[in-house]
């Protein structure tokens, strides 16, 4: 890794970063995010993260990412899965167990559907 | 349940009532449930909304606009306008002038940032905390590079100072004058610490950021280090948080990989290093100066102040101590300038507030929020109301050192300004929502014990009076009490407020103070009657026994 000498190497960098999110958002890419904060951990989110990496496994989904984020401040609907397809926009569940993973998996991811049993209002914030 | 978007709050103090207020209440009642929106907005009164020459005055919460005089007549319009297609009415709009210094304040978040704008927790739960790409990605980095390469550190503490930003690890210093301080005194080598001891109970938002957004820590430290001219740092993570420690050490990893910490950042001649360090679990080391002892491998024993730590700090240099949540706020101010930064919050204080809301509400974990946002919204758009419908007693703001807050003072702006004119601390955040089935001097005991537990014992004011009201307030909620216990509580109280060597003896009988100033009649009960009127104190069986 060269290191970043200047603003300008940052910027390059960062284009660089955009680019390759950018392609792969449009080749569809899915990625399956769970939060993993000490109060998703503490609510189990760990068997979470196996459970995904499992059926992702199982369902042979290779261009899958699964990925961690921190908490999100919904500490309430804890373990949460955010589910991203392509350039789709996310979708958050909470209180997801490991049953639900497999839901998850086969009928938003495979099938496009949306599990609306699990699906939360993301923003703590009002909308106005 | 019931998903509160808005509240309309209606002016009713006499002048207001004379004017036709109740018939403006009643009106917005029949209009909003005539557009279908009566599970989404709630409708109170509230005593006086502090306007003069405008009332009846009605306040939109969250937009915070102010209209006033209001008629039966304009109350269509507002409804139709405001509360359903979303638009403020600009022609019904109070005068701002006529404004009484109370709600001020609303000035400040009038055309201010959308509410749900996030400045400190931008990136948290947003990206992957142990990827540097992630963060730069969403601006990381920007703010370090501005600073090394197109500002002085003299010019990077003005746009601090100019920010108005004042920490958020519970007095509300301002930040820029501390750095100021630092940068002035001579000495070297000089420090950054970070204070990531967060032990106040009920508080977790310094761990939400670190856990969520390590590098943004690691960025503001730097920076810090550049302005006051250090080259060394300090993490101070409380020891129950071993994911942050593990996440803050591996950002410090990549971060150095990358060439943003470590010898020469961004090319320049700047170096700077950081060193991450557990807590052992006691609250009073996130008391600076204890902490500062306990770095240095001492027992975590308050100094005796002055000097502060801005002079003799660790290993007698000077030295910042800044709350993880102040640092973290660091990078945006930079970034996008001190201006930027004050548009957001009320006019004195600054900037966005991140609370932990806890207790009866439907609705906890993290928020971030404006500065002057008033507890009623907290609790109503926030907190998504109280749990089973149940009535609101109290909030204790700012964990187990601060205050009591009645519901009758609920609309009281949170920034550090307002609650100290009302004698109430923002402190660390921690919003402790409680309902009517709450006994107050239950909850004193509660946290009296917590006080009597971390008391260090240096000095005697606290070490006694910590252990003393504990043991009085459990007598009380016995049945055991005295009437004699109020000018005791009142006496050990007051001494220990003024001559504890550390925050914790001075704050340790705030909660009890406020309790027996709002609720003393509750208290009365136990000690005369011998009833708990919530039930919740085991009284019965005890006078029983006796
Ligand atoms: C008993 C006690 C406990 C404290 N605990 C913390 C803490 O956990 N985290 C924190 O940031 N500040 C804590 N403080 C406040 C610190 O002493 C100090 O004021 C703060 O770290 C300064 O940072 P700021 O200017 O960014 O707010 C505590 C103070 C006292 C008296």
């Amino acid at each position: 890794m060269k290191k970043i000498q200047s603003l300008e190497d940052l910027k390059k960098f960062r284009e660089q970063i955009i680019e390759e999110k950018r392609r792969k958002a449009s080749a569809g890419k899915v990625e399956l995010i769970v939060t993993l904060g000490s109060c998703g951990i503490a609510a189990g989110a760990l068997d979470v993260l196996q459970a995904v990496k499992a059926q992702v496994k199982a369902d042979h989904l290779d261009g899958a990412v699964v990925s961690e984020t921190g908490c999100i401040g919904l500490c309430h609907h804890e373990p949460i899965l955010e589910v991203v397809i392509g350039d789709q926009p996310k979708v958050t569940y909470g209180r997801v167990t490991v049953d639900a993973v497999k839901r998850i998996v086969r009928e938003h991811v495979l099938d496009g559907k949306v599990v609306e049993d699990y699906v939360i209002d993301a923003t703590p914030f009002p909308t106005i | 349940m019931k998903i509160i978007r808005s509240m309309v709050l209606v002016s009713a103090d006499d002048e207001s009532l004379a004017r036709g207020a109740q018939d403006v209440f009643h009106a917005f009642l029949e209009e909003i449930d005539e557009f279908g929106l009566s599970d989404q907005i709630t409708v109170t009164t509230i005593r006086d909304a502090g306007m003069h020459g405008e009332k009846p005055t009605v306040i939109v919460y969250p937009d915070a606009a102010v209209y006033g005089p209001v008629t039966v007549e304009d109350v269509h319009t507002i409804v139709e306008e405001h509360l359903h297609k979303g638009n403020i009415v600009p022609g019904l709009l109070a005068m701002m002038r006529e404004m009484a210094p109370e709600i001020g304040w609303m000035r400040g978040r009038r055309g201010a940032l959308p509410v749900q704008k996030r400045i400190v927790l931008e990136r948290a739960g947003v990206v992957n905390p142990a990827s540097i790409e992630d963060y730069i990605l969403y601006d990381g980095y920007q703010a370090l590079g501005k600073a090394l390469t197109k500002m002085t550190p003299a010019e990077v503490i003005a746009e601090v100072e100019k920010s108005g930003l004042q920490g958020r690890g519970g007095a509300g210093f301002p930040t820029g004058r501390k750095w100021s301080f630092v940068a002035a005194t001579p000495g070297s080598p000089k420090y950054v610490i970070c204070n990531a001891d967060e032990s106040e109970p009920g508080t977790f938002k310094d761990r939400l950021i670190i856990e969520g957004d390590p590098f943004s820590i690691i960025e503001a430290m730097t920076i810090a280090g550049y302005a006051i001219n250090a080259h060394e740092g300090f993490i101070y993570i409380r020891g129950e948080y071993p994911l942050a420690y593990k996440r803050i050490e591996h950002a410090i990893a990549e971060a150095e990989k990358h060439g943003m910490l470590g010898e020469h950042i961004f090319g320049t001649d700047f170096s700077f290093h950081i060193h991450p360090h557990a807590g052992a679990g006691a609250y009073i080391c996130g008391e600076e100066t204890a902490l500062i002892e306990s770095l240095e491998g001492k027992r975590g024993m308050p100094r005796a102040r002055p000097p502060y730590p801005t002079t003799y700090g660790l290993y007698g240099k000077p030295t910042v101590v800044n709350n993880v949540e102040t640092l973290a706020s660091m990078p945006a101010i930079i970034r996008n300038g001190a201006m930027w930064y004050r548009e957001v919050g009320s006019p004195k204080s600054t900037g966005t507030k991140v609370y932990t809301i806890l207790g009866n509400v439907n609705f906890t974990g993290v928020i971030e929020a404006p500065m002057g946002i008033t507890l009623r919204e907290v609790i109503d758009i926030y907190g998504k109301g109280m749990k089973n419908d149940k009535a609101l007693k109290l909030v204790q703001t700012g964990g187990s050192s601060g205050t009591i807050v009645p519901a009758s003072l609920q609309d009281t702006p949170l920034d550090f300004d307002a609650f100290r004119n009302a004698g109430v601390s923002l402190g660390s955040g921690a919003l402790l929502v409680c309902d009517e089935d709450t006994c107050v001097v239950d909850l004193a005991k509660v946290i009296l014990r917590f006080f009597r537990n971390e008391c260090c014992g240096k000095c005697t004011p606290c070490r006694i009076g910590t252990l003393r009201l504990y043991e009085i307030i459990s007598q009380i909620s016995e049945g055991r009490g005295s009437l004699d216990d109020f000018d005791l509580m009142q006496k050990i109280s007051e001494a220990m407020s003024e001559v504890s060597n550390c925050g914790l003896g001075q704050t340790a009988a705030t909660a009890l103070r406020d309790i027996l100033k709002y609720f003393r009649a509750e208290v009365e009960a136990h000690i005369v009657d011998h009833v708990c009127p919530t039930g919740v104190c085991p009284i019965k069986e005890l006078a029983a026994v006796a």
